[in-house]
Order: C-alpha cells, then structure tokens, then sequence
C-alpha cells in the first residue's frame, strides 16, 4: 500500500497570480502559475517531545528514525489517510505544535492493533506514542476526553474499584457520560437476535450481574494501593507537561 | 501421544462470564471430551483487559500479574490458560515487562505488597492459549482419533485477530520454524479444524483489526474494519468465521448487525467458536457447546450440513 504523505500545498499557503500576469511580455497566468508561499516556522515547541515522552507509552519516541512503516501497515490509515503516525512522530520531534493540532480530533482513533509495533524497526511502540499523544492533547487542553478515553476510565475505574467488571454496567455507564441513547435501532436489533434462543437461566444470571456486582473477594487492600499509585502517576504527569493547577 | 497440558490453570477472564459465556461452556466441555482437566483460578480478577493500559500500563502488569501469583503460588500450577486473546496478550506482556523491565518489576512488587499477596516473579508459570492447549496436547492425530461425525468439509474462514501475535516479542515461543505457531500466518486453529474435518478457505484477513478496542467509542471505524473482515471471508468462499476470542466475536456479531442496520450491507457469513465447532465434531450436542447462544444464528445451518 502506498504511504499517503500529507501536502504542505493548501489553500491558504497559495499563492494565485489572479487573471493576467504578464512577466517580461509573456503571459504567465494559468494554473502552473501558482506558487507556494515561502513559510517560515519561527512557532517550534521544543518541549513537546520530551512532554509526550513523559507519558505512558511515550518512552521510545526518540528512537524513531521515520522509515514510515508503522504509517504503512496502519489499520487506521487504511480507511482515513490522514491519520499518520510517522508524521506526527516527525512534528512531535521537531516541535511543529500547529501542524499536529491539524489532526487533534482523530489521534485518539488509534485501535491499537499493534501491526506498528509489529512493523517498527526501531521499537518505537508508536501504538504506545499515539496513546501518550492523544493523552497530552487532552491533558493540555487542545481536546476535549474522547469518548474513547471517557469508556476507559469507566471501565478502569469499576476495575479498580471490584477486581473485576460487568459488561451491562459498564455499557450503560458509557452511553450515560457520552449523552448517548442505549437502545439505538441496531443494538435493539443485536438484543432481539441475542435473546431469541438464550435459555432463561442465563437471562437471569446476566441480570443478576447488575444486582450482585461480580467482585474479587478482599479486594479492599489491592483497591487503595491501585488508587494510590494512580494519583502518584497522575501528580507526576501533570507535572512533567507544566500544569499546575489541580485536575478536575 | 502424552497430553502435555493434562491439568492446567483456567482463566476464563470477565468476558467469558458476560458475552463469551458460550465460548467458556464449549472450551470446558471440549475440555472434557478430551479428558484435559482445567482448574479454575481462585478468585481471578480482571486483566485490564484493552482499557487500562490507557490510563497506565503498569497497573495492567500488576492485575495480570496478580492472576499469575494466585495460579503460581497459591494453587502450585506451571501453566496457566486463557482462551480470551485479550486476557492471554495481557498476561503474556506482563511476563514480558517484568523479566525485562526492572521499573515496571519493582511497582509490582510494591502493589502486591500492599494488596497482600506474594509477589509474581517472571518465569514462574507459562501462559497458553486454548489452542495451544488442544493442540500442544492432542495433536492433528489426537483430534482424528477422537473426532465423531466431524465438521464434514464445512468452509470455514479462520480469524484469529490482534492480540494473539502482536506485538512478536511478547511470545518468544512463536515463530520458531517448523511446528512452531507463526505470528504473520498462524495456523494452530486451522490445524486443529482441518483435524475435525473442516475444509480452511485461504483467508487473507486472518490477523486483521475488527477494531475492538473501539468498538463502542468509535463504532463507524469498528463497523468498517468487521465489514472487511466478513467480505473477504464470503470472497474467499467461507460459510464459517471460526473465532477464538470473545472480544472479536462479539464484536463481529454486534457489527453484522450494525453494518446490516446502518450500512444497508448484509453478509450471510456465521460466525462461531472454534471451541463450539471442535465440540459438535466430536460429538458434543449444539446446546451443550452453546450454539445456541450465538447472535448470528447458525443453528439451522449447521443442522442442515449435518453437523449439528
Ligand atoms: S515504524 Fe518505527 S522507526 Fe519507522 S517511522 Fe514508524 S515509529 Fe519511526
Ligand atoms: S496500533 Fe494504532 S497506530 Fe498502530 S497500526 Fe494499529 S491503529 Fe495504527
């Protein structure tokens, strides 16, 4: 599969020569006669790779040396170009902050397949790299959590809590927080088909789920070290990309 | 030909007690059927399954690692298995992290201490799969010996999914020449059902993304990347997606429908697990493997083939 490249060729990096541009006695207006605008970046964020590097997942990006395979064998950018792991690799490292805020709204749709890490000659973990920058965009504020990140939190956070999860719970809690409707057309569809032929006492032992929350027994204690430990972690994140003030 | 995991440590995961349960019932009776005892771990908790890594590794490493303690030191088991590719990748990785990374060893000691519980260290047990665990033990020849009725040239797609091979260096036992499973063309599940008499399509999607890991935070990418998946396995004539992870399987059935729903397109493909298609050609009944509990309904069908 061809590596899609992103073109610094814009719209607003163009320059037209209008109808007739006449130089020297020739006509030189048409379509070739469109130029580039000379761009100087004088906006670098230096501190941007070492703030991503701070992250989980982050850790290896110095080592990437822009072969584009992970881009290559993306399952992401089989369907949308334009999401580009080696390039943002490269913005990262160089510091473009503006170029890659281009893209803020889809890092996050990373589905982590790992057929990067798999593909990287250089054990750069780019699944690891897209996690840690889709975290700094939102953690900086240059997006809001992504429903991706909201469904991870609940469901680390009933982790955390129990030992164990409850898929029901979990579900519903999501389409809560992301002001979803649960019974969309096609889940009432996979309900309809999944309840066809289950037997009764399964219906009822997947109900009873919900009542009786599947629990690892005394789990109190690994719960306040896990709970610890994230705060730890969180306190240290924050820190390393400069955010003072307390999260929310 | 001595069954080399006899009796194993069983880690069935959340999601065999929620959405996977027919993929639990039918790998025990599988179990049964071939005299393989499986031994639940005590008081398992979650894995982290795709989620906490994204809010911290190491806490993924840490839950993982506390189900490796329990099978290790508590009940004195050398091997653990798992038949959810989820919970089998998370364990694998611990194992990997905590032989190589002394950071990451050191948080969990330091988390085990305060849960409680002894400390897993790397190397005390091994993490398999349910097809490692079949095939490691029975062999092709095993199968055959035991198969009754069999699955009688039934066309079936084998998709093993992400979290079986990727990333290469957490299963060092993989891709080690011949005999060995690969991690680029895996073929430990069409070995074991070509045994029971199932004829493999040549699937090209085998260890492709059904976008799991997003399948409710992003479902248009998840339902695009299962439509893939099912397209192919029809181009490449196959009646059955055999499937050997309850978040792919799930997630192939709950987009089947979306993408009937919202897409307009239908595929007729069914989509079952490879334990439940063992256990019909051994013999087993269709209610005893759970076919019964699938959303795509395979059941006529496979009445009709004459294997259920
Ligand atoms: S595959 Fe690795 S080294 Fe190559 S561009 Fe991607 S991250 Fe960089
Ligand atoms: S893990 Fe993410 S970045 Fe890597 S190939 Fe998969 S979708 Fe692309």
């Amino acid at each position: 599969m061809p590596i899609h490249e992103k073109s610094l060729i814009r719209p607003e990096n163009l320059k037209t020569s209008g109808e007739s541009l006449v130089i020297d006695g020739i006509d030189v207006s048409g379509h070739w006669s469109t130029f580039i605008q000379s761009r100087v970046v004088r906006d670098y964020d230096e501190s941007m790779e070492q703030e991503i590097a701070a992250l989980p997942g982050g850790e290896y990006i110095h080592r990437c040396w822009q072969c584009g395979s992970c881009t290559n064998s993306c399952t992401v950018n089989a369907i949308n170009p334009d999401f580009n792991p080696r390039y943002w690799i490269y913005l990262i490292r160089m510091g473009m902050k503006d170029e890659l805020l281009r893209d803020k709204d889809i890092v996050w749709q990373c589905v982590s397949c790992n057929k990067c890490t798999y593909a990287c000659p250089r054990d750069v973990v780019p699944e690891g790299v897209m996690k840690a920058t889709a975290h700094w965009l939102e953690l900086k504020g240059h997006t809001a959590k992504s429903h991706s990140t909201v469904f991870d939190e609940i469901f680390s956070g009933q982790v955390i809590a129990t030992g164990k999860i409850e898929e029901g719970r979990i579900l519903r809690g999501f389409f809560r927080r992301t002001g979803q409707v649960l019974m969309q057309d096609w889940v009432v569809e996979l309900v309809r088909r999944m309840i066809r032929h289950i037997p009764v006492g399964l219906l009822m032992r997947m109900g009873m789920a919900n009542v009786l929350r599947p629990r690892t027994r005394g789990w109190g204690r690994a719960r306040a070290a896990l709970e610890e430990y994230v705060h730890e972690q969180e306190a240290r994140h924050r820190k390393a990309l400069g955010l003072d003030h307390p999260a929310e | 030909m001595e069954q080399k995991y006899k009796k194993v440590a069983y880690y069935p995961g959340c999601a065999l007690e929620g959405t996977g349960h027919s993929y639990n019932r039918s790998t025990k009776e599988v179990g049964k059927a071939l005299g393989l005892d499986l031994v639940e771990v005590e008081n398992w908790n979650c894995c982290g399954a795709m989620e906490v890594k994204n809010i911290d590794p190491k806490i993924q490493t840490y839950l993982s690692s506390r189900v490796m303690s329990i099978a290790a030191n508590e009940m004195g088991f050398d091997t653990v298995m798992a038949p959810c590719n989820g919970c089998y990748h998370n364990l694998k990785k611990a194992e990997y992290d905590l032989g190589q990374d002394a950071e990451t060893a050191e948080v969990v000691e330091r988390l085990s201490t305060k849960a409680g519980h002894e400390t897993y260290k790397a190397g005390q047990i091994e993490t398999i799969h349910a097809l490692d665990w079949i095939k490691d033990s029975l062999g092709e020849e095993g199968i055959r010996q035991r198969v009754k009725g069999g699955l009688k040239g039934l066309k079936v797609a084998n998709y093993y999914g992400c979290m079986y091979t990727r990333p290469r260096h957490i299963f060092p036992e993989k891709d080690k020449g011949p005999g060995s499973e690969s991690t680029l063309k895996p073929h430990y599940m069409d070995d074991l059902l070509a045994a029971a008499g199932a004829e493999n399509v040549d699937f090209p999607l085998k260890t492709a993304c059904c976008g799991g890991a997003h399948t409710l935070s992003d479902s248009d990418t998840s339902t695009r990347l299962v439509l893939n998946i099912l397209r192919a396995a029809e181009a490449s004539g196959a009646e059955v997606i055999a499937t050997e992870c309850p978040t792919c399987h799930s997630g192939l059935e709950m987009h089947q429908i979306r993408a009937e729903k919202k897409l307009g397109e239908k595929t007729g493909v069914k989509i079952v697990y490879f334990t439940q298609l063992l256990g019909l050609a051994l013999g087993l009944g269709a209610r005893q493997v759970g076919i019964h509990e699938n959303v795509s309904d395979s059941l006529g069908f496979l009445k009709q083939k004459g294997i259920a």
